[in-house]
């Protein structure tokens, strides 16, 4: 398989590769059809559905049909910047199609500046970034200090593997100095499921990574080091309950590791991006759309993440989600057509509808889904 | 082809109650209960239930408690060793049996 290393310059003037595990390329850098949106939700519109409250298949309807006709937001409390799609990894089920090829997708300081006073206008309590690795972003220790300045409380999401390279291998002892939030992706407690969806060698350099955050203090039920783990389900299924996962994984991971953590969160894969290709490869994207609509539970509306969160891209334009920032599903502002981070208003993000379509469903399956984890 | 197994009965497995609502309610409550988190998890549960259903050979237990045992966070590693246990009880039933057969050849042997 053909990838691109990723090389950082030192400030002694020697580089660095930094490398990481890798299942796949990205749909980018193959120039597949799927790596455009539209793609992506013409496959989803073409699967039939039956199940669900309207049995339409119309994720609109069936929150309509649940007492929620204008889905609107709750009070705003968590401003996302998804920094950009670079990545050392290439995960086989990422929604963001990042990899290292992606490297002209990344927030600039103008962006950066704009998204600080966004967020001066906010009144959020948290600052949760994103990528990609978000901490191969030239800005990113910049920002995490600004936010920590301003006391917000800030979220690292971290693939884990990028803590066990030369250039970043201080990031833990810094991240606790600033009491930044790690939230880490671990798809499963054993090496099997994470090598699998993330790549050979994945799950060594994890539990590396998390030693190192468990040395800094992290894990320990301190709440200036929280350390957080999130698993994804490595298949056609949907994730397991939270409670009973968390109790398991803290018992074999401090068992056969001696590692310690904070919270699991556990959630469903959203049909898009490259775990779609992989659903249509495997000929499951009918099986897992109707898992996910038939698991539709109307309790899980009122704690979407769409409903207190802004999501920024790497350009600065404004988004319901994460995963609608993938898909180009711009917020639809009143007044704002092009909405963008340096004219955001909080009193128009206040009036206006969330943006939906049928990937809605993976937050809403079972327990629900979202950045913080299960919902009912 | 015709084959007394249809996969789509599983899903309708609650049609059962057709014929006896009460009985299929009290089935299905009990059913539900035994498999939450209690002294053991509902992971150890599905990989019991996993190594069951082989031993049963049920293959809509089969798909379900696959399935399940997924979903409640259990791995391939792990729910291959879970139909070794019924495999091994299965294997090991029949063996131990031969000491009964030891006992009929000794009893009628010079």
């Amino acid at each position: 398989m053909s990838f691109i290393p990723l090389e950082l310059v030192h400030e002694d003037g020697s580089t660095e590769t930094i490398d990481g595990p890798q299942t796949t390329t990205s749909l980018h850098y193959r120039r597949a059809p799927l790596a455009e949106p539209a793609e992506q939700l013409a496959r989803l519109d073409a699967v039939p559905i039956e199940g669900g409250p309207t049995g339409t298949g119309r994720f609109e309807a069936d929150l309509a049909a649940s007492g929620w006709p204008d889905l609107r937001p709750a009070t705003l409390e968590i401003f996302q910047i998804n920094l950009g799609k670079l990545c050392n990894m290439t995960c086989r089920h990422c929604h963001v199609d990042a990899g290292p090829d992606r490297m002209e997708e990344n927030m600039d300081r103008a962006t950066v500046e704009a998204c600080l006073r966004a967020i001066d206008r906010s009144g959020v309590h948290t600052v949760d970034l994103t990528g990609g690795a978000p901490e191969l972003n030239p800005h990113f220790a910049y920002l995490v200090d600004a936010c920590v300045e301003r006391g917000k409380h800030v979220i690292d999401r971290c693939n884990l593997t990028i803590l066990t390279t030369r250039r970043f291998r201080h990031l833990p002892e810094w991240f606790a100095e600033r009491g930044v939030e790690v939230v880490c992706s671990l798809p499963h407690y054993r090496r099997l499921g994470t090598d699998a969806q993330r790549g050979e060698g994945t799950y060594a350099r994890s539990i590396e990574a998390l030693r190192r955050l468990n040395e800094a203090g992290y894990g320990q039920g301190d709440p200036r080091r929280p350390l957080t783990l999130v698993t994804n389900p490595v298949g056609a299924f949907l994730a397991g309950n939270q409670a009973s996962l968390e109790a398991e994984w803290k018992e074999a991971l401090a068992r056969h590791h001696g590692v310690t953590f904070d919270r699991l969160l556990a959630l469903n894969n959203m049909p898009i991006s490259r775990y779609l290709e992989w659903l249509l490869e495997k000929g499951q994207v009918e099986a897992y759309m109707e898992r996910l609509v038939n698991a539709f539970n109307p309790a899980t509306i009122a704690g979407l993440m769409c409903r207190n969160t802004l999501s920024v891209s790497w350009d600065g334009r404004l988004f319901d989600c994460d995963f609608n920032q993938m898909l180009e599903l711009e917020a639809r502002l009143p007044g704002h057509p092009r909405p963008h981070v340096a004219d955001f208003d909080p009193e128009v993000w206040q009036r206006h509808t969330i943006r939906t379509a049928r990937h809605c469903y993976g937050c809403t399956a079972g327990a629900g889904s979202s950045c913080g984890g299960a919902i009912a | 082809m015709e084959s007394y197994y249809k996969p789509e009965h599983l899903p309708r497995f609650g049609e059962i109650a057709e014929g006896n609502k009460d009985l299929a309610d009290a089935f299905f409550a009990y059913y539900n209960k035994v498999f939450q988190d209690g002294a053991l998890t509902a992971r150890e549960k599905a990989l019991i239930a996993l190594a069951v259903a082989h031993t049963v050979q049920c293959p809509y237990c089969i798909e379900a408690y696959s399935a399940a045992s997924l979903e409640a966070g259990a791995d391939l590693e792990q729910m291959t060793e879970a139909v070794h246990v019924a495999t091994a009880i299965r294997g090991g039933a029949s063996l131990v049996h031969g000491v009964q057969m030891l006992d009929h050849v000794k009893k009628v042997m010079m």
